[in-house]
């Protein structure tokens, strides 16, 4: 397994577990399930004694190891020198059950109807630009951005309104963007986190073989965790290109007026995406486009910007909801720590901590005292 | 599903109880180099009426029962050495009550150092409690529990002297209260004026009963902080040096660490001194008590003060300090272990001195860290040694040097500090017979069934 040389040295002190200042733990599996096998700590430890066939590969095993939600408040946190690595290990020891074939039947499924029909929801490629219809975007022909929606933007509904919103932004701002329309396919950023190397560097090829054939230099992602594909794994298959998530294009504008913005009255709290924040140090853009609308208060969650408690959505637990469930369950918790805020409003800026967020309110009836709206839904709103 | 897993599943719901294979690897085993020995069950209790049930079932079926808080002694504690129940306690994280001007808190007994820290910061700015440098998982309960020590120890004494109250599940399932609070609402003393019962329970590592709350003394939290590092390569003068620091009464805390690497670190002794005031002038005025009254060694070149590079200072004041950890990983093995003797601050040379040749002898990479308790009545001495879970040689080799610790110290007059089961069993041995009675008739009268961490403390 890659990294094997690494995971005996965890001294399993549990500084992974925690914010920076221990005012709560901040693992999102460890505060769902409370073992110390669910922490960082733990899943080392267990890897390190499956490696060394002193455990077997078990569905309790697969649980501990999937249910990682790869939100690197780990990374964050640890305090030895391999801490930049932890999440890689977590996500090479799935890969080696996904090599062996026997990993939980949601990440089977999962992979499976990414490698059949090229998105998670078994929906049809030819359907996958639906989400435009009514909108003025084009299909990308030469302009100046590629805007890249990925596979959540495209097939589910709320967020298929975010990616209008988005859309329709950029549009009005006066932006020269396209979109691949029908043959844009997934970045592959959850298939890689679930551990299918495999698949995902096929997925990773075929998109860059189709961003440098169609002439694309630059590209604004609508979600973080295609920004994070693009930005950070594309480069060492040969794919360079300038990277931008949509509120940073969308910052600067906002903030020069370039976009003028009306008065929107509202209490506002922002949820940092783990992929923009913790995994892309990108804590400020969000946040300054937030600042820069009239009449919004902007209130901090005790847990933001790096000790950001993650919504559960991440690692592909989305798709597998390994995570969820139970008034532990991540996104319930954070749904909570939105409502300690006072605020009326949780602002994200990924479609689907959206969709996480907007599911635990309604399972802790929340409905007449929080929405979740995207930050460029929030714009929306301001522009009248 | 066993019968035993249902019946506890009934106690604490499904989802927080386990025997599967996972947890019981886990489980099995401390950071340390204590041998491994499962469990046949872990179970999270999240309120006093959950552990009661919890340790009558355990009576009833004569089944072990081991409190875990952190599981961070690293001398195997928690290691069921007799199979069992673990009883992880992490879920019981509550901060009860905060008593301002009477200075203390009332925790749950799964509540951790770290988060009691950042909730006094943020809700009580002005008050503190003794933080240790273990991680900040460290549970307060288990710290009282093991006699540790913390940033406030030389001026207050082991942690577990700063406790105002306790409430403990006994091995009979009842709920005791230990202290003023047994009769009173109010929780500043844990014995006096009344007989202080909290002894049947501190220092036994869970044998006697399971701490469900603790209460514990809350100190002035001055704004400032500050440390500097007196140095000096004669071993023979620290007792000294440290008994004109501790005259001066000016000090939070001292520390003494020696270490090998970096290479200008070598056969020195750095005399970390840690300083707080509430002005400049305050901070001034200690700094100066302390300087003069080490003058008289600086003058005769026997040491001096180093100058601590700004990048050092965070690393230092760090409450905790997280880079006591990473010893774990200088020989990237993910390993140390330290046994931490409390002996007289004058054994300070000859305690140095055996941690060289025991490092030399087996080859190891060591690093010695005391901490004084008291105003110098004694200090806790680490002989701590880094290995590699790797090399299962240099672990075995770390076990022997250790070993070689145990008897040293004991010879020394040292009395050793969360021992181990072997250390446990030496000191029981050396013990006075009178005493060790006594510590037998409450053992056998708190616990006939012997189902509370069996092993630790066996005086039968």
């Amino acid at each position: 397994m890659k990294y094997e040389e690494i995971v005996h040295r965890c001294f399993r002190c549990g500084y992974c577990k925690f914010t920076g200042d221990y005012s709560a733990f901040n693992c999102p599996s460890y505060r769902k399930f409370s073992f110390e096998t669910y922490s960082p700590g733990g899943r080392m430890w267990l890897i390190h004694a499956w490696l060394n066939d002193e455990i077997k590969n078990s569905s309790r095993l697969q649980e501990i190891l999937f249910s990682c939600a790869t939100c690197a408040n780990c990374v964050e946190h640890c305090v030895f020198t391999f801490s930049e690595d932890l999440v890689n290990i977590f996500i090479a020891a799935r890969e080696e059950m996904v090599n062996k074939g026997i990993i939980p039947p949601e990440v089977r499924d999962f992979l499976k109807n990414i490698n059949i029909s090229g998105n998670p929801y078994k929906e049809p490629a030819n359907e996958r630009a639906k989400w435009a219809d009514g909108t003025s975007i084009q299909t990308y022909d030469g302009q100046d951005y590629l805007f890249y929606i990925g596979c959540v933007g495209s097939y589910d509904e709320r967020a298929k309104k975010i990616a209008r919103a988005v859309g329709n932004i950029l549009i009005k701002a006066g932006l020269s963007i396209g979109i691949l329309g029908n043959r844009e396919q997934c970045d592959g950023n959850e298939v890689r986190a679930l551990g299918e190397m495999g698949l995902f560097q096929h997925l990773a090829e075929q998109n860059i073989a189709l961003f440098k054939e169609l002439g694309i230099k630059k590209i604004i992602t609508l979600d973080p965790h295609a920004f994070n594909a693009f930005k950070k794994d594309y480069p060492d298959l040969e794919g360079k290109f300038e990277i931008y998530h949509y509120t940073q294009i969308l910052a600067p504008l906002i903030q020069s007026k370039k976009i003028p913005l009306k008065e929107y009255k509202a209490s506002v709290t922002y949820h940092d995406p783990c992929y923009l924040g913790r995994h892309n140090e990108e804590y400020d853009a969000p946040r300054k486009i937030l600042e820069a609308i009239p009449g919004v208060d902007l209130i901090e969650m005790d847990q933001s910007r790096e000790n950001a408690f993650c919504c559960g959505g991440g690692g592909g637990n989305f798709f597998t909801d390994i995570l969820g469930g139970g008034e532990d369950s991540p996104n319930r918790v954070r749904v909570g720590q939105a409502l300690d805020t006072g605020s009326q409003i949780i602002a994200v800026a990924c479609p689907q901590c959206a969709k996480m967020l907007d599911d635990a309110i309604k399972v802790e009836e929340l409905e007449d005292k929080l929405e979740v709206l995207d930050i460029a839904e929030i714009v929306t709103r301001a522009l009248g | 599903m066993s019968d035993i897993t249902l019946s506890l599943a009934k106690i604490v719901g499904e989802n927080y109880v386990s025997s599967g294979e996972e947890e019981l690897y886990f489980y099995a085993r401390d950071p340390g180099l204590m041998p491994a020995h499962k469990p046949d069950y872990v179970i999270m209790p999240k309120t006093a009426e959950e552990v009661q049930k919890i340790v009558r079932l355990a009576g009833k079926e004569k089944i072990p029962l081991v409190p875990m808080g952190a599981g961070m002694a690293l001398t195997g504690l928690i290691i069921p050495l007799k199979g069992g129940i673990i009883v992880d306690m992490k879920r019981m994280n509550k901060i009860l009550e905060v008593n301002e001007k009477a200075r203390y808190v009332i925790v749950e007994g799964g509540t951790s150092h770290g988060l009691l820290k950042s909730y006094l910061e943020k809700n009580y700015p002005r008050l503190r409690h003794s933080i240790p440098d273990s991680p900040a998982t460290a549970t307060i309960a288990a710290n009282v529990m093991i006699h540790g020590q913390g940033r406030l120890t030389q001026q207050y004494g082991f942690n577990s002297d700063m406790v105002t109250g306790l409430e403990v599940v006994l091995p009979s399932g009842e709920i005791c209260k230990i202290g003023s609070c047994s009769i009173s609402p109010d929780w500043f003393s844990k014995g006096a004026p009344l007989p202080d019962l909290s002894g049947l329970f501190l220092g036994w590592f869970g044998s006697t009963g399971i701490i469900t709350k603790v209460a514990l003394k809350l100190y002035p939290r001055k704004r400032m902080r500050d440390v500097e590092i007196f140095i000096t390569d004669r071993e023979d003068l620290i007792p000294d040096i440290i008994y004109e620091i501790t005259h001066t009464e000016m000090v939070e805390d001292i520390n003494i660490f020696a270490q090998p690497l970096p290479m200008i670190f070598k056969d020195n002794h750095h005399i970390t001194i840690f300083l707080t005031g509430d002005t400049d002038e305050e901070l001034e005025f200690k700094r100066k008590m302390i300087w003069d009254a080490l003058d008289g060694f600086i003058k005769s070149k026997d040491g001096g003060f180093m100058s601590v590079p700004p990048v050092m200072k965070p690393t230092l004041l760090d409450m905790p300090q997280k880079s006591v950890c990473r010893f774990a990983d200088v020989k990237k093995g993910g390993g140390f272990e330290y046994s931490g003797p409390i002996i007289l601050v004058e054994k300070y040379p000859e305690c140095s001195r055996k941690l060289m040749e025991l490092a030399s002898k087996y080859d190891l990479a060591y690093s010695a860290m005391a901490r004084i308790i008291g105003r110098g009545h004694c200090m806790m001495f680490g002989f701590s040694f880094t290995f590699n879970r790797a090399d299962p040689d240099m672990m075995e080799r770390v076990r022997k040097a250790l070993h070689e610790v145990s008897e040293y110290a004991l010879s020394a007059g040292g009395v050793f500090w969360k021992p181990t089961v072997d250390e446990q069993r030496m000191a029981i041995e050396r013990m006075d017979p009178n005493t060790r009675n006594l510590m037998k008739m409450i053992k056998n009268n708190l616990d006939p069934n012997g189902i509370m961490n069996p092993g630790n403390w066996e005086v039968n």
